[in-house]
């Protein structure tokens, strides 16, 4: 089992390189010349010459990314060409907000999908399972920003339950914490949830058509006996691959999300790195998502001997 | 008793056939009907009632949507009826551009990974890399170091919907390959390019084809959030996430400019993903949803 972690581990170092790889040729490969585009429209020949040097495009590239890497391996993802603050430093301060509402959103996700996939599987055919499924078609169709403004129109602004916009840290009290994550997580969440639930409708439903399940339910145990500890758990490993497949659409809805309810975390660091086109920024916010969503998948791999004893590694 | 077929089969038959399948696949048809009527709009905006859709008029600024100006008035007076229905063409382009443009790409990948096993430890990593970057997020960084335009944004799109046809296609590939009628087409001499041709190929075009239409869907949802953030189409082309990203700051006095767009947008992407669905139960009941 741990030489399967070990070797499982060292599996991610050439999926890493090849993103890390990536993100820094981009500024080679991209059309034109990069330093004149981050330097905008109004800059002198002079601003793009400093531009040029601070992203050293003047250096041979395989000298270039290497001291890149390198930097990068010690912690170090280089410096922001706005405020010439370190990009770990910049990310570091805007970690707590993004990580809040992405854990919120995940736990939040699965507690309602799995449940609705299931009880889908159940009832199929029926209402309840019609109902769900026109929710995951919705999920997919209706884009979170859109959504987002639709929640707070009805939530914020009509019944005024709940806050239009901004995060409350959780060392500030805890019910403010959560009232303000409650809009943003359903928007973000949605076509998180859809999926989780779609695919417990199907894995479930063909456990459901087993012999052992009609074993079980023929030495009558009770139905909510027979749904979790026999069907839900020989379900249960395409439900955790969706959850760890899925996180790239938690991941690319936090930006939009935080720009709609205003939320101070890495999404919004991105956006404004956007607008100033502050390429190192942006290098640094996709290979620390890319390493999490790594990370993620690899836990969850590692996740399928405790749900399936099975499995064997 | 004998029973003639044809007095059962008759009454079916003599009924319309489009009746018929509304009848069956009604959500089929209903996302048929409204990305016709989407892509008329697109197709005709300019004889539907529309204004010049970048005509400032500061006079008329922030109408409330009236006889006048159906969708209201945004923040520099401009319709923002007609900037959506020109908005359509927009994400029809971006969605239909990225389908075709990946489908190809990511179907070439796939057919030569498939079949070589080299190319296919190489690639296949590239594309494990590229699949592990979030999908919005490897668009903005393209989107962050080029031009706003709108080939860019297909480009950018484009990039990050690949790796996944490339894997499907694969896939495919390397099951076809251990079926029997391949090995007897092999094993007959057939040249190996006119295998690919008669015998692979035409067995892909099923389920890439139903991949092609949710990344049609999913792109026009890209095109709007990299748009909505200001890392998509440029803001002299009204597109529906650009008009979004304007009506923001107006959002809790003037919500139209946003619901406007953003129902649009919603209704197509719902009925693109309606005739996916449709398309994956006729091709493949068993294929499943791929994201």
């Amino acid at each position: 089992m741990l030489a399967y972690i070990i070797r499982r581990l060292l599996a991610t170092i050439p999926v890493m390189g090849v993103v890390a790889l990536f993100v820094f040729s981009l500024l080679y490969i991209a059309p034109g010349d990069p330093a004149a585009v981050i330097a905008g429209d109004l800059a002198t020949s002079e601003d793009i010459a400093r531009i040029h040097a601070k992203l050293g495009l003047d250096e041979p590239f395989l000298f270039r990314f290497g001291n890149w890497l390198w930097g990068v391996l010690h912690g170090d993802l280089g410096v922001s060409i706005f405020t010439n603050l370190p990009v770990t430093q910049l990310i570091g301060q805007r970690l707590e907000p993004t990580a809040a509402l992405t854990i919120f959103t995940l736990l939040v996700s699965i507690a309602f999908a799995i449940p609705l996939g299931v009880v889908a599987a159940w009832k199929v055919g029926t209402w309840i399972d019609r109902g769900v499924m026109v929710i995951a078609v919705l999920g997919f169709s209706l884009p979170s920003f859109v959504l987002a403004y639709i929640l707070i129109l009805g939530f914020s602004i009509e019944l005024d339950w709940l806050p239009v916009q901004g995060y409350v840290s959780i060392r500030d009290g805890f019910l403010p914490f959560i009232a303000h994550l409650i809009l943003p997580s359903i928007a973000l969440g949605l076509i998180y949830g859809a999926l989780i639930a779609r695919i417990t409708r199907a894995s479930m439903l063909e456990v459901l058509s087993q012999d052992y399940i009609r074993t079980a339910q023929a030495k009558g145990l009770a139905q909510d006996e027979v749904l979790v500890r026999h069907a839900l758990r020989n379900a249960a490993i395409p439900i955790a691959t969706v959850i760890g497949i899925g996180l790239g659409l938690l991941i690319s809805g936090v930006i939009v999300t935080e720009t709609v309810f205003a939320i101070p975390g890495i999404g919004r660091l991105t956006v404004d790195a956007i607008l100033r086109r502050d390429y190192p920024i942006i290098q640094g916010v996709i290979l620390m998502f890319s390493a999490a969503y790594v990370l993620v998948n690899l836990a969850v791999d590692i996740s399928y001997t405790l749900l399936d004893p099975r499995v064997r590694y | 008793m004998a029973i003639v077929p044809a007095e059962i089969a008759a009454p079916i038959a003599r009924r319309h056939w489009l009746r018929e399948a509304v009848r069956r696949h009604p959500t089929v048809a209903a996302g048929g009907v409204i990305l016709v009527l989407i892509a008329a709009a697109a197709v005709l905006a300019p004889y539907l009632g529309t204004t010049d859709p970048i005509a400032v008029s500061p006079v008329k600024r922030l109408r409330f949507p009236s006889p006048a100006s159906w969708f209201g008035t945004d923040a520099y007076g401009r319709d923002v009826y007609s900037r959506t229905l020109y908005g359509a063409r927009v994400s029809l382009q971006v969605g239909l551009g990225v389908a075709i443009l990946s489908t190809a790409v990511g179907l070439a990948i796939g057919l030569i990974t498939g079949f070589s096993r080299i190319v296919d430890a190489l690639l296949m990593r590239v594309m494990d890399g590229l699949m592990s970057v979030p999908p919005v997020l490897l668009a903005i960084a393209l989107m962050a170091l080029t031009k706003a335009s709108l080939g860019n944004v297909v480009l950018a799109i484009t990039l990050s919907e690949v790796p996944r046809v490339a894997r499907l296609v694969r896939g495919v590939v390397l099951s076809l390959r251990e079926q029997p009628f391949v090995e007897a087409a092999m094993a007959a001499g057939t040249p190996f390019f006119r295998t690919l041709w008669r015998h692979i190929l035409p067995n892909t075009v099923a389920p890439v084809l139903v991949q092609a239409t949710y990344i049609c869907a999913s792109a026009m949802i890209t095109e709007a959030v990299l748009s909505f953030i200001g890392a998509g189409t440029p803001p002299q082309i009204p597109s529906w996430g650009n008009i979004m990203a304007e009506g923001r700051s107006y959002f809790q006095i003037r919500p139209y400019l946003i619901i406007f767009p953003g129902v649009f947008l919603s209704l197509t992407v719902l009925a693109v993903n309606l005739v996916g669905d449709g398309l994956r139960d006729a091709l493949d009941p068993r294929l499943a949803r791929r994201m």
